[in-house]
């Protein structure tokens, strides 16, 4: 669904997905927001597009080439044709091809006339007319109301054509509009619905029926970012310790910020910082208070961390800070998706400063992921970066909501009472040292970023001292017990895609389809980056050929071959656009023939 | 059982100090280490968080809890710390580079959210860890290591730039002066809110003598002006034209630290900007706002109290959910 950033098309794709996921279809989300704020209406620049790909088994990622287009106005049409697959149908919105708004989207002549969309399915409606039809005549509806409801229109007749329930879709309008608004949203609705029923245009409904293999329980549509906020506040519950969150505003970071702010009501307290140094500072300084102290970002903004996370490295003390990746390097593409920061996250301080780095790799799964981050931070005293990305944090996906009771454990042992002296750089047998807080009698200590003696805490500059705690501090991180690597298909498999991150469902997605035309392929997936899987360099070497897709020039390929002395071969984009399954179903069969 | 009062022994830590004989953070040490027993508040409950600096070693002294941060990012590191906790004492010690060039930023935030911490800068007009360099507030056509023809730029003047960031207590006050530093320290710790402390500290190895015309006893007595609230302000006249100078020609003036105007106290800032001369010293500003984060601990405690697995649950399941069985 395309039209310009004031058509409404988020509204209209959520509105879809929820109507698909109370349905029972399997489905993946991707909204495609526009660069420019406020771009001229009409252009290229201003299309603002959602994505969705649903069906009655598992689906991996948002689709590559979609099968149907609803276009709004010539510019949705223009950036988005390319991406169809050859065959599909197109929705086009007819009323909004005036000469002035074709010229404008940068066609010399209508598309629809000139041959352009040959090979396609076009089907024109007069949307903006047709909603306008419909809602004459209801009280207080001005022309303007009847502009702003054609998203619904077009909501309405997808919403036929895929058969799906509209009685979702109206308790949603009704609940979210009131008035004469309210009244033309859905009566555009239904008109569009209407349409597609009665029209000769759109002769076919196409059936997709529910997804009858998934488990059992409680789902609910979420996107990454949202996912990750939940993570973190349970993490907060669990553990019983407050969670303070701070951020500096970073697109696509900033949208996490936004969630917790809302939430008061868990106790979460975020604060806006003046800088990112600032934000991750404030992280270190509530956690030194005992509390869970978090921080995100995105690429700019990692680069000011850095010299804070080394802190937290030397302190030794618990902070989560979330990287959502975007096209760098500096400003790059701010808007554009990329997993480019791997190395950073696990190299780019000064000294040696070891942390374990994890990696989401689906929106539901960022759940887990930043759970689990905070977990090892909490449990081993250590800064942890999770990489997150802004295809995997904008993206959503159907999450089977998990029971609060079921989550792992989170027990902070906090340090309230010590037989002697107390000495911070003790450590159990996870190699942590005691975390001890402000207000605790008997245990005040002073810490620091120069070198500590081991045990004591105090500042060393000896050499054999700093060499062992240098080791100290690796052997911690390497230490951290993550689950081994698991394959995907058959363990002699021809080939090996090894993939990490959000790029989890397209490699799934690629993989199968070789696997259904008779490829020999298999797929693992790194959510662990530091430390990896003890099985991993053992993995890598029982298949003849290892694939590493990722969205950088191979990174993860780099590291791999570094640490386990393995030929890896790397599929690098860094086109600012997730993988494709289809491309990688591509590069699979290159290599399996 | 009363708690046993406490000493200034009880605030030593057994790390060896390591500043240069003769330095002024000694004697700031020592003040601060005999004052504290007077605030009743036991150690533990005592924060000390500082930046990178000489001034940035006191966190390691002081027999409380204590972090020796990173340059500059004291006040950001407190920061968080007071969002977390509202039942410590938190200080902290930042030198002029430390708060100025490199924590600028911090700074100015942490006194504007009017976050509750006391912030005190150990002003010695020069770079001393390392070794010399020009400070923010060393003086135009200072010779140093890294401006040996004359520093060329124009220094802050601390107190200035903290009432510009609309800072609740500004107060300067001098490392050896064993009366006057505690008062201000009682001042700072009983102010509700954000307190910003310049103390004037003597590095002797690279900047030796730079408030001699205040530290000296004899030509001290003559240039010490002390701000008194309530008092008259000895050698400073409201002139005819409205401005406050230094001399006798005009009204006299009786200080008012509680004045919600800031320009008063700005005013009294600007009357000398390098120490060579008749300063105030004293608090400048002593004034009521809202404290950062102050109205929200009660609702997040009780919020978090009640945040259970049921809870969590329910978050978790908000919004449009479907159930398959
Ligand atoms: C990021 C960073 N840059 C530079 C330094 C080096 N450095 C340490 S202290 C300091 C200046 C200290 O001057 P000041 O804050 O006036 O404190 P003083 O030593 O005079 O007490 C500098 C530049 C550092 N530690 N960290
Ligand atoms: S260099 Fe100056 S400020 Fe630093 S310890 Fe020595 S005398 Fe004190």
């Amino acid at each position: 669904m395309a039209g310009d950033s004031g058509d409404g098309m988020q509204l209209a794709g959520s509105r879809f997905t929820d109507a698909t996921a109370v349905f029972g279809n399997d489905l993946a989300t991707l909204p495609d927001f526009p660069a420019e704020i406020r771009a001229p209406a009409g252009t290229v620049a201003g299309v603002s597009a959602f994505q969705i790909h649903f069906a009655s088994r598992d689906i991996l990622t948002p689709g590559d080439a979609p099968d149907v287009l609803v276009a709004m106005n010539p510019a949705a049409l223009k950036a988005n044709v390319a991406l169809l697959r050859r065959g599909a149908t197109i929705l086009v919105n007819e009323d909004a091809f005036s000469v002035r708004a074709i010229q404008k989207a940068g066609y010399q002549q209508s598309p629809l006339e000139d041959g352009t969309l040959d090979g396609f399915t076009v089907k024109r409606v007069p949307m903006s007319s047709l909603t306008t039809r419909a809602v004459e005549g209801l009280d207080g509806v001005s022309s303007r109301d009847a502009q702003k409801a054609k998203n619904l229109f077009a909501l309405g007749v997808l919403s036929w054509l895929y058969d799906r329930p509209t009685d979702v879709t109206e308790r949603w309008i009704r609940g979210r509009f009131k008035g004469p608004v309210g009244a033309a949203n859905l009566a555009a609705f239904r008109a569009g619905w209407s349409f597609g029923e009665t029209s000769e245009l759109i002769d076919v409904q196409v059936k997709v029926d529910p997804n009858t293999d998934v488990a059992p329980g409680t789902y609910r549509n979420v996107n990454g970012t949202e996912a990750t906020a939940l993570g973190l506040i349970a993490a907060s519950v669990k553990s019983g310790l407050p969670l303070v969150f701070g951020a500096y505003p970073i697109t696509p970071a900033s949208d996490l910020l936004h969630a917790l702010a809302r939430r008061h009501d868990m106790g979460v307290r975020t604060i806006q910082a003046e800088d990112e140094i600032a934000a991750a500072s404030m992280a270190v300084g509530a956690a030194f208070g005992g509390a869970l102290g978090v921080t995100c970002t995105s690429g700019p903004g990692l680069d000011l961390k850095t010299e804070t996370i080394g802190l937290a490295v030397m302190l030794e003390l618990p902070l989560v800070v979330i990287d959502v990746q975007r096209a760098g390097p500096s400003t790059g593409m701010p808007t554009k998706t990329e997993q480019s920061d791997l190395l950073q996250a696990l190299y780019g301080r000064h000294g040696e400063s070891p942390l374990p780095v994890l990696a989401a790799s689906s929106p539901g799964q960022c759940f887990e992921a930043v759970y689990e981050a905070a977990r090892i931070a909490i449990t081993y005293r250590t800064p942890v970066i999770l990489l997150s990305d802004l295809f995997v944090a904008n993206s959503s996906e159907p999450w089977r909501i998990p029971d609060a009771a079921s989550l792992p454990p989170i027990d902070p042992r906090l340090r309230t009472t010590t037989s002697g002296p107390f000495l911070p750089y003790t450590r159990d047998d996870n190699l942590a040292r005691p975390w001890a807080v402000p207000g605790t009698p008997g245990l005040a200590h002073r810490i620091g970023g120069l070198e500590k003696a081991d045990r004591t805490g105090a500042i060393s500059y000896d050499g054999k001292n700093h060499a062992r705690m240098t080791k100290l501090r690796g052997d911690k991180v390497d230490g951290i017990e993550v689950p081994d690597l698991e394959i995907h298909g058959e363990a002699d498999a021809d080939l090996l895609v090894l993939g990490w991150g959000s790029s989890y469902g397209t490699i799934r997605a690629g993989a199968r389809r070789v696997r259904e035309g008779g490829g020999r392929v298999a797929t693992a997936h790194l959510r662990h980056l530091r430390p990896m899987p003890a099985n991993t360099g053992a993995l890598l070497r029982t298949f003849e050929r290892v694939l590493v897709p990722e969205m950088n020039s191979g990174q993860l390929a780099h590291e791999l071959r570094a640490r386990y002395l393995v030929n890896v071969e790397s599929y690098g984009k860094v086109e600012g656009q997730p993988l494709l399954p289809s491309e990688l179903e591509q590069e699979i069969w290159q290599r399996l023939s | 059982m009363a708690a046993p009062e406490l000493t200034k022994a009880d605030f030593q830590s057994d790390q060896e100090t390591r500043w240069c004989p003769g330095c002024g953070d000694y004697a700031v040490l020592a003040a601060v280490q005999a004052f504290f027993p007077e605030l009743g508040i036991p150690p533990e409950r005592i924060m000390f968080v500082s930046g990178i600096g000489c001034a940035g070693r006191f966190a390691y002294y002081m027999d409380t809890y204590g972090m020796h941060g990173i340059h500059g990012r004291g006040p950001a590191l407190a920061t968080g710390l007071a969002a977390a906790r509202d039942d410590l004492s938190i200080w902290v010690v930042t030198g002029d580079g430390d708060a100025l060039s490199i924590g600028g930023n911090h700074l100015i935030h942490a006194l504007r959210r009017n976050v509750p911490v006391k912030i005190l800068l150990f002003n010695n007009q020069i770079y001393g860890l390392t070794k010399g360099q020009a400070s923010p507030t060393s003086e135009r056509g200072k010779v140093t290591k890294s401006t040996p023809f004359g520093s060329i730029d124009a220094p802050f003047n601390p107190l200035s730039l903290a009432l510009g960031a609309e800072a609740t207590f500004v107060a300067r006050t001098i490392d050896t002066d064993k009366q006057h530093l505690p008062a201000v320290l009682r001042a700072a710790a009983a102010h509700d809110g954000a307190a910003f402390v310049e103390i004037y500290q003597n590095c002797p190895v690279f900047n030796d003598g730079a408030f001699d015309a205040l530290r000296d006893k004899r030509r001290g007595a003559i240039n010490r002006i002390y701000l008194e609230h309530g008092a008259p302000i000895r050698g400073v006249v409201r002139a005819a034209d409205g401005t406050l100078r230094l001399g006798d020609d005009g009204e006299p003036v009786v200080h008012d630290a509680h004045r919600e105007d800031p320009s008063f106290a700005f005013a009294l800032s600007r009357l000398s900007s390098t120490p060579d001369g008749p300063t105030p010293i004293g608090v400048f500003r002593d004034v009521q706002r809202a404290v950062s984060g102050r109205d929200l601990f009660a609702e997040l405690q009780a919020a978090r109290a009640g945040a259970t697995d049921a809870s969590l649950d329910a978050l978790m399941r908000s919004g449009d959910t479907w159930t398959v069985s």
